[in-house]
């Protein structure tokens, strides 16, 4: 009991960051169609520049944070507009090669300023960690799952029950509709981009105490995130949450029961298996699958 | 030649055809008209096999043809044309034709990657059929351009064209004078004929412009709603009250 | 001259043949070596993805199967390297059989993350469980072919040369035969392509076998060039590098894969005075030309000759 406990604390942590990631792909597609392979930067960058604020700067710890979460919407809004905008046909092929081509330069960018060191910084809260029936679950732990909650629902919040969030819903829906009522479509996608970079970087804020953070981890993050947003289907924002979860869960249980070098395998695995036999995701309805372009 | 028995088709709610039966005699031209939204292009998608029947059958020279893939069903022999014109815009007028060869040649992978003496000789004749195919409907001309630039009258020849280098016995023409001028149509309604009776090929003609269809063809069903509202020669079907009633409300347009 | 794909292929292989008498030392015909077998795998991904429309992240995967079945064979079983490299290459073609029935059913990004997710699941198994782990096995054979070891760089030089411009003459005669033609028709209308008579499922797992085929063939090809093989060369990155060298050169010509292969292998050659930061410049460099000559080199290469012609 106390094992598979630990277990699981452990995959919820890795879960909740895939889920935040998971979140940010689907902010991004519903507004664009676009899936942006430069997710897991994000939050590569969210976990550095706190390092940056906090560590290197001393800034008070609310400080460093809010600067590293702004600093990342401003990549997120400069990575739209340099390379996102001024490509008119919306050529998936392409779409997909230049946010491959981003995480490359966000990649070269962060090695030039950070090195090949993993960087890590105080847990937010000191203290011994919290046994529950034999498993030690350190404080940082409850931190990053209970800060993506918060801010997922945060983030549902903003959707459905402010005139912006609902706004941008409705370029999802219909674009041309959209622009007809008055809402500025393009201002929506640059949106799009600041907030899953923001996303992004609370997740790499509250994860790096636990699971340190260097330059390299964005594709791999991409990879579970963008599974996690597929099992719950492509553009359904609560079914990459709980796949993101879900993902995480079973990577620590194979890792911690069957093989730990077998643990990336495990989200793969399950991703073909959704694909193959149900595309549009566990949680997801296919119509609205077939209506998609893409 | 071709059986339509008890055709209903559903589109989620909507039921798209209802109980349609009728048979198309071989070498003939028949034609389905009817309102917009009465079901004729569904009724071609079952024939060539692009949607399933939810009921009913159609059975083509005896063989039962629903639930088949449509490759199979043009290997069975009917061809097709579409409303909205299907050309595969980045290859050339030949290549158009070429692919519509594809069916009845049969290299296989290694012997057109290595280029064997008898994928040679096969693509030679697969050229050779395909320039006479394109001399017979009169685009010898464009032959090297991209489909994707022809106007709209030799873009609907073009597609007769390749649906003809499938060798069909059965074609399926959907509105094929849309978009064509008077001079284009006249022109198309003598082509027609002429793929009847020098080629051979029973025609099932699905068409807005009623000058064409009863200039030429020789049985008319007309659909309704998705129902049948009637069948018969192009005599009967002006004739008929039911037909006309229907029409009544229509435009000018489809004016008997 | 005409810009045929006769005259092309005739100019490439004066170069190919030429090109060892001026640049003569061992580090450029490597990298030229290496643009070879890059090329095989672009050739492949430029057929499934350019002309069948299938888009691929998981070419690495074949490439990785390749290298490793045709070395294990050789190695363990002391097959020879010739028919060890054509087991590699049927247990990749049945390997991709066996994605691809599957994954027919899917379309665009749906179809990108299955094929990205074979290759990070084969070079997942190759990490864990191939010879060595994750730091991979040495003591593979050089190619050798009736009793001739292809041990020197200028004879290895030749040989994947030879190699990639055979499977080019085989790529470019079927894209102009009755299979390329209809593979292509699938690009512009799947239902008109399905309604000529096409059976595009079959079709299309036909460039999936091909493709997985010449991947093969070029890790293969490596494998007994380097005699040394881990799985780090198999990762998504290789996949993604493969793809870039399809973009770059351009996606609508076979021409463009080779080029784009030479392009993007001589690249971080290119840019070894900037040491680890060879990362940023050749991502600035790809975003550049995806913005801005996104069609791809190869095609506007053509297209401006072909405005200069009178």
């Amino acid at each position: 009991m106390s094992v598979f406990l630990q277990f699981l604390f452990s995959g919820l942590t890795t879960g909740a960051v895939y889920a935040m990631v998971g979140l940010g792909f689907n902010i991004i597609y519903n507004a664009t169609s676009i899936i942006n392979l430069a997710q897991g930067e994000f939050v590569v960058i969210g976990g550095l520049m706190m390092w940056y604020f906090s560590e290197a700067m001393k800034l008070p710890f609310f400080i460093s944070a809010i600067l590293a979460v702004a600093s990342t919407g401003l990549i997120g809004l400069l990575m739209e507009r340099l390379t996102i905008r001024p490509v008119k046909k919306s050529d998936l092929l392409l779409m997909i090669m230049i946010t491959i081509a981003v995480s490359i330069v966000l990649r070269g960018i962060l090695m030039f300023k950070f090195g090949k060191d993993p960087y890590t910084y105080a847990p937010f809260t000191e203290g011994e960690p919290i046994h529950i029936y034999g498993a030690f679950i350190q404080q940082q732990t409850l931190w990053v799952i209970g800060i993506t909650l918060f801010f997922i629902i945060l983030i549902f919040l903003f959707f459905n029950k402010t005139m912006l969030g609902k706004a941008m819903k409705a370029c999802a829906v219909n674009p041309v509709a959209a622009r007809i009522t008055g809402i500025n479509v393009d201002k929506m996608v640059m949106l799009s981009f600041v907030l899953s970079a923001m996303m992004g970087a609370v997740a790499g804020i509250a994860v790096t105490p636990i699971t340190l953070m260097e330059y390299d981890r964005g594709p791999m993050l991409a990879v579970k995130g963008f599974c996690a947003a597929i099992m719950g289907g492509l553009g359904r924002g609560r079914g990459s949450v709980i796949g993101g979860f879900i993902i995480g869960i079973l990577e620590s249980m194979t890792a911690g029961y069957i093989h730990s070098g077998a643990k990336d395998a495990v989200a793969l695995v399950i991703i073909l298996v959704i694909l193959f036999f149900k595309p549009a995701g566990i949680f997801g309805s296919k119509t609205i699958a077939d209506l998609r372009r893409f | 030649m071709l059986h339509i028995e008890n055709i209903t088709k559903y589109f989620g709610g909507l039921t798209a055809l209802e109980d349609i039966s009728f048979f198309v005699k071989e070498g003939i031209i028949e034609a389905i008209i009817g309102p917009n939204g009465a079901g004729k292009t569904t009724l071609l998608n079952i024939i060539s096999g692009i949607y399933a029947p939810d009921k009913g059958s159609v059975r083509f020279k005896g063989l039962e043809i629903n639930n088949t893939s449509p490759y199979q069903i043009a290997k069975a022999g009917i061809s097709r044309t579409f409303q909205h014109v299907e050309l595969f815009g980045n290859m050339t007028v030949l290549e158009n034709i070429m692919v519509g060869r594809y069916l009845r040649t049969k290299a296989g992978l290694f012997a057109c990657g290595f280029r064997l003496p008898s994928a040679s000789a096969e693509e030679r004749a697969i050229k050779r059929d395909s320039e006479q195919i394109l001399e017979y409907i009169g685009l010898s001309h464009r032959r090297n351009e991209k489909a994707s630039s022809l106007p709209i009258g030799e873009e609907r020849k073009l597609e007769i064209g390749r649906a003809i280098a499938t060798e069909p016995s059965l074609l399926l023409l959907d509105e094929p004078a849309s978009g064509l001028n008077e001079v284009e149509t006249s022109d198309l309604s003598f082509f027609i004929k002429k793929l009847r009776d020098q080629k051979n090929i029973t025609i099932i003609l699905v068409e807005h412009d009623m000058r064409l269809v009863m200039d030429i063809s020789d049985s008319i069903v007309v659909l309704d709603f998705g129902k049948m509202l009637a069948e018969g020669t192009p005599q009967e079907i002006q004739n008929n009250k039911l037909v006309i009633d229907a029409y009544l409300g229509e435009d000018e347009e489809v004016c008997l | 001259m005409q810009i045929t794909n006769r005259n092309i292929f005739i100019g490439f292989s004066i170069i190919i043949i030429i090109l060892p008498l001026i640049f003569t030392s061992s580090y450029s015909l490597s990298i030229a070596t290496f643009s070879a077998i890059n090329s095989l795998i672009a050739i492949g991904l430029c057929v499934l993805m350019g002309y069948a429309g299938q888009v691929s992240l998981g070419q690495a995967g074949f490439y990785g199967i390749g290298a490793y079945v045709s070395s294990i064979l050789s190695i363990h079983l002391g097959l020879p390297v010739i028919f060890a490299c054509i087991v590699a290459m049927i247990a990749s073609a049945l390997s991709a059989v066996i994605l691809a029935i599957p994954a027919l059913r899917l379309k665009g990004h749906y179809l990108a993350v299955a094929t990205l997710g074979f290759g990070e699941i084969i070079h997942i198994i190759l990490n864990e469980w191939g010879p060595g782990g994750p730091s991979g096995f040495g003591d593979i054979p050089r190619f050798n072919l009736f009793g001739f070891v292809f041990d020197t760089v200028m004879e290895y030089y030749y040989l994947s040369w030879f190699v990639v411009m055979i499977v080019m003459a085989f790529s470019i005669n079927l894209i102009n035969s009755r299979f390329g033609r209809a593979l292509r028709s699938i690009h512009d209308s799947e239902i008109a392509s399905n309604a000529m008579g096409v059976d595009v499922p079959k079709l299309k797992i036909k460039a999936f076998v091909l493709s997985a085929v010449f991947a093969a063939l070029g890790g293969s090809l490596y494998a007994h060039y380097v005699t040394f093989i881990s799985p780090s060369s198999f990762s998504l990155f290789q996949s993604v590098l493969v793809l870039m060298m399809v973009v770059v050169g351009g996606i609508t010509n076979l021409w463009g894969a080779v080029v784009g292969s030479i392009i993007i292998t001589i690249l971080p050659e290119l840019l070894r005075e900037f040491k680890e930061y060879d990362i940023l410049v050749y991502g600035i460099i790809l975003i550049l030309t995806l913005l801005f000559f996104n069609k791809g080199l190869v095609p506007i290469v053509i297209e401006k000759l072909q405005k200069v012609k009178p």
